[in-house]
């Protein structure tokens, strides 16, 4: 076997690889689409589930999740965006490379691998042992905001790094402040890989479940949610129909269908995010 | 007359409002500072009640972790976690590292274009999405291949892990061979090299730091995972060393007590133990990459 041949054969494997990872995807997709479609309907997106003579949840559909998983992920936007894009602002405009800013950088990176089960035990330990807040939407979507703060931050700081000094430069040359090169000038400007970065961080927060299982998650709230009392979610809907089940064959299209949903919810965002990334990369070019 | 700025009454309001702002800002930075602190110390102060009734050697080394009963030993647990980490490791690094060098050295552009956005799809789907499909889908396809004993078992749970896995180890370790120089490239195919030999013999190891880095990272993550093993490794709380069997992670144990234990019980300070553990494992593991990053950032900058 020559140079090339062996070229061949390891690029080979390689491209295996790669439509392995492809196939995976469209695996995983393909069976969740034929188990759910059945159930997928107008009623189930519209209606609370319902618990039929023998207890279980088969009957009904999904729409106080739905509602739950969009309140958890509008107390994030309200929560960690705001903290997350001025903290990241403060750090890149303000402090530089200063020593400060390193050791923030350096806690910012170890908080993204906290696991997020841990954040869970935070925010029971913090918002409801300590501060005596009681579980619900308010404290489930504050404990995801934290889980993803540093989502949130890193993005905005790689958007900010983005925008060339030239353009600050000229800003402050021509008599500004600070403050106001940054908010005319930099933000502006960064705003587009801030925003991918927001709706990252919302899908992420969707799709998590862990931390909302100590967190006031329940089976089966027929109303909607409040802020402080059991709500519904997506996410825990679909554990919580997979662990509980006896009866795999009424409650798996019910898993498929919440987890279609789950997905177009999730997938959309990222489909959005990745778009913004595509046309303002395109339209500023340094 | 001179004319001074400074002084001028629009410049001090000016001033005033930059230094507010800038102090403002400040504030929301060191919310993220507090966060890690409070993760720190929270977990301390919850776990000290359990330490103070069970000595740590107790704890590390007890083969049983029955709360009810009176066992807190983590070994089963951490285990548990180990082993299927370990083992999603062993798979997604081979298919990563090949998906890798595909995507960041031998695609056609417009492949390169589309195949990227498909991985990032992959990371971006929901961990009980994962756990699901392992759960009715992955379980069956292994135990008709291994002729496991149960449907759930460690290996499910590690296969699926490994799939997850897989995006966060592209995405760091095309960063890493993106950044090596073209001029390496270059100077190793004017020497008459084939484009596989210069993969082999100066990108993959000008790329090296960031390719462990990304391994390390990823398998932090694994260790992290919670709902894809609570969902397929079946919950077993035995100490096993076989992947084959069922068994239970850390993260699984906190999220399957943390619904049912009141806060005035032991076994809740258990669990915060628990997380410490956790905690620090996957600290010292990023703590690990980080500076690995920073060397092969360093490198070419």
């Amino acid at each position: 076997m020559n140079r090339k041949e062996k070229e061949e054969l390891y690029f080979m494997a390689f491209r295996g690889c790669a439509w392995l990872v492809v196939g995976i995807l469209a695996i995983l997709i393909g069976f969740i689409l034929i188990g759910g479609i059945g159930k997928l309907s107008l009623d189930f997106l519209t209606q609370a589930p319902k618990i039929d003579t023998r207890g279980s949840m088969t009957q009904g559909g999904i729409f106080p999740a739905i509602v739950g998983t969009v309140y958890l992920m509008l107390v994030v936007l309200a929560f960690a965006v705001p903290i997350g894009v001025l903290g990241a602002v403060y750090l890149v405009e303000y402090q530089g490379k200063s020593r400060f800013a390193k050791f923030v950088w350096i806690i910012v990176h170890n908080l993204a691998g906290v696991p997020s089960i841990v954040y869970g035990l935070l925010g029971l330990g913090l918002l409801v042992a300590y501060l005596q807040l009681d579980l619900g939407i308010l404290v489930a979507g504050v404990t995801l905001g934290l889980l993803v703060l540093p989502v949130v931050i890193v993005t905005t700081r790689e958007a900010l790094i983005a925008v060339p000094s030239t353009v600050r430069e000229a800003s402050l040359a021509v008599g500004a402040t600070k403050w106001q090169t940054v908010r005319h000038h930099v933000i502006p400007y960064a705003m587009p890989g801030i925003l991918t970065g927001t709706i990252l961080s919302l899908s992420r927060a969707a799709g998590e479940t862990a931390p909302i299982l100590a967190l006031g998650a329940t089976a089966l709230a027929p109303g909607l949610p409040s802020l402080f009392g059991p709500y519904m979610a997506l996410p825990y809907h679909i554990y919580i129909m997979s662990s509980q089940s006896t009866n795999s064959a009424l409650t798996a299209p019910i898993q498929y269908a919440s987890a279609i949903v789950l997905l177009a919810i999730v997938i959309g965002m990222n489909l959005f995010a990745i778009y913004l990334r595509k046309k303002y990369r395109d339209k500023y070019r340094w | 007359m001179s004319l001074d700025l400074t002084t001028s009454s629009r410049s001090r309001t000016s001033r005033i409002t930059e230094f507010l702002i800038e102090k403002g800002l400040l504030v929301f930075a060191s919310i993220s500072i507090f966060t890690l602190g409070a993760v720190f110390v929270f977990l301390l102060t919850q776990a000290y009640p359990f330490f103070a009734q069970v000595s740590t050697l107790d704890f590390l080394t007890g083969t049983q972790w029955a709360p009810a009963a009176g066992f807190f030993g983590v070994l089963p647990l951490l285990v548990g976690t180990l082993l299927t980490s370990a083992v999603a490791a062993l798979i997604a690094i081979p298919i990563g590292i090949g998906c890798t060098i595909y995507l960041a050295e031998v695609a056609h552009p417009t492949i390169k274009r589309y195949l990227k956005p498909v991985i990032e799809l992959l990371a971006g789907i929901p961990s009980i999405v994962f756990g699901l499909f392992a759960m009715l889908v992955l379980s069956h396809f292994v135990q008709a291949v291994f002729n496991t004993g149960t449907t759930l078992n460690g290996m499910v749970g590690a296969i699926a892990l490994s799939i997850m896995m897989i995006p966060i180890m592209v995405s760091i370790s095309e960063d890493a061979m993106n950044s090596v120089p073209g001029s390496l490239r270059e100077a190793s195919l004017a020497l008459g090299a084939t484009k596989w030999e210069t993969i082999k013999g100066v990108v993959i190891p000008a790329s090296l730091s960031g390719i462990v880095a990304a391994i390390i990272l990823s398998f932090g993550r694994a260790i992290g995972e919670t709902m894809t093993v609570l969902m397929a490794t079946g919950s077993a709380r035995q100490l096993t060393t076989n992947i084959f069997n069922p068994m239970e992670t850390m993260t699984s144990a906190i999220a399957l007590d943390i619904q049912e234990v009141a806060r005035t019980e032991i076994h809740y300070n258990a669990l915060f133990a628990v997380g410490l553990l956790l905690f620090i494992l996957t600290f010292v593991i990023n703590l690990a990459a980080e500076v690995i990053l920073k060397k092969f950032r360093e490198a070419y900058e």
